[in-house]
């Protein structure tokens, strides 16, 4: 592709690193990202990838921007109040970064239509905030053999991982094979959260969609990384393909998608990204 | 590398000094094949410290696609001093590229060696530049 003077200048921090360059560069600008929730997760999240002009973002999210919110969802400020937060993630990033078409979806995910949502995207980052949903990204994600970009936060702990079960590496349920009981775990709104802690996270997790896209460097797939932000401490597990898996395992049970939301009511959970 | 490159890359940094050229190394494998000269962009310190405009890198990429060659790695001068990579060539380097850095002394006097960045510890560690024909 031909960049204009301004991508160049734009992008010439990406350019002159090798491992970019102007192939890289192209690469971003022909990508397309899917993001699930634009809350505290999405919100750096999306910063990123639109800087670093990923060509096309996805943003779905049902809710609008809350004054409770802005501790942690930088996309968002004090004039969205009221605003529904796709739009106004789209406005701050039509403001950053021209080069970046964005696509929202002003609506909640459900079985109906996730699949047909995420299958015209290159990659899935999930900034969810609760069990029904993440649950339904990863079973559509596995579906539509999309490489799926997990964050989750809790109090002052994070979590980063990559789903790609349909490179043969574990899926959200080879760790967690059915979402809790309803009322077992808090949610953000009842335990709290770090606000900057949702940056560090939601950061982490463009720089991996971002090494997806590139196919630069070691993927976190097969491995857990925990960050624990009172002990300043980061830590990285090995997470295995389940073969008993009910999803990607060898006599896999869920061959369609779930909806949990009647089976398990919790509004938000351990997981929580909003 | 040939010596034709080899001449091309020491009359480019001559022509720079008392600053510190740059340039691209196009080839296959070890194997240069085509040397690039740029400007180095640098404004600042230009005498000790360099930078590779973006549209050069843009340029001699699509270039080197056209010729079916990679980018193997950059050569940069050392004006009056070694050529052996400093702690900012260390910070800056890519593993798996080369690095000829040329030493340049009084603009005439030049002395060249080949550096790769170690992966493991993050050192570089010197291979042999061989001049062919």
């Amino acid at each position: 592709m031909n960049f204009t003077e301004e991508q160049i200048e734009r992008y010439s921090r990406h350019i002159i690193l090798p491992e970019v360059g102007g192939t890289g560069q192209a690469k971003l600008l022909e990508s397309s990202a899917f993001v699930l929730g634009a809350g505290g997760l999405g919100s750096p999240s999306l910063l990123y990838l639109a800087a670093a002009g990923v060509g096309t973002i996805g943003i779905v999210d049902a809710d609008c921007v809350d004054l409770s919110n802005l501790q942690r969802q930088i996309i968002h400020n004090n004039q969205k109040i009221g605003m529904a937060k796709v739009e106004s993630a789209r406005e701050t990033i039509e403001a950053l970064n021209p080069d970046v078409k964005v696509n929202v979806y002003n609506e909640r995910l459900t079985a109906d239509n996730i699949r047909e949502l995420i299958r015209d995207y290159d990659i899935l980052l999930d900034g969810s905030d609760n069990f029904p949903t993440r649950f339904l990204m990863n079973d559509a994600a596995f579906f539509e053999k999309r490489t799926l970009v997990s964050g989750s936060m809790f109090r002052f702990d994070g979590q980063v991982t990559t789903f790609k079960p349909h490179e043969g590496l574990p899926c959200y349920r080879c760790l967690y094979p059915e979402p809790p009981p309803k009322g077992l775990v808090p949610s953000c709104q009842e335990a709290g959260v770090l606000g900057a802690l949702a940056g560090v996270i939601g950061v982490l997790q463009a720089v991996e969609a971002i090494k997806e896209i590139l196919g630069t460097g070691d993927s976190l797939a097969g491995n857990l990384l925990v960050f624990d932000a009172l002990k300043m401490n980061f830590r990285k597990v090995k997470v295995r393909r389940d073969p008993e898996c009910n999803l990607c395992g060898e006599n896999p049970t869920i061959n369609e998608l779930i909806t949990y939301e009647e089976a398990c009511e919790i509004q938000a959970a351990r997981s929580e990204g909003g | 590398m040939g010596a034709d490159q080899y001449d091309e890359m020491i009359t480019h940094l001559k022509g720079v000094y008392p600053y510190e050229g740059c340039g691209l190394l196009l080839g296959k494998g070890d194997r240069v094949s085509t040397v690039r000269g740029v400007e180095n962009r640098r404004q600042e310190r230009a005498n000790d410290r360099y930078e590779i405009d973006p549209r050069d890198i843009l340029r001699i990429e699509k270039e080197a696609s056209r010729e079916g060659l990679d980018i193997i790695g950059f050569f940069h001068s050392h004006p009056d001093h070694p050529d052996r990579p400093s702690e900012f060539d260390r910070e800056r380097a890519w593993p798996e590229y080369r690095y000829i850095i040329v030493s340049v002394h009084n603009g005439s006097d030049v002395s060249a060696r080949s550096w790769v960045l170690s992966g493991e510890n993050g050192t570089f560690q010197e291979e042999e530049l061989t001049i062919e024909g």
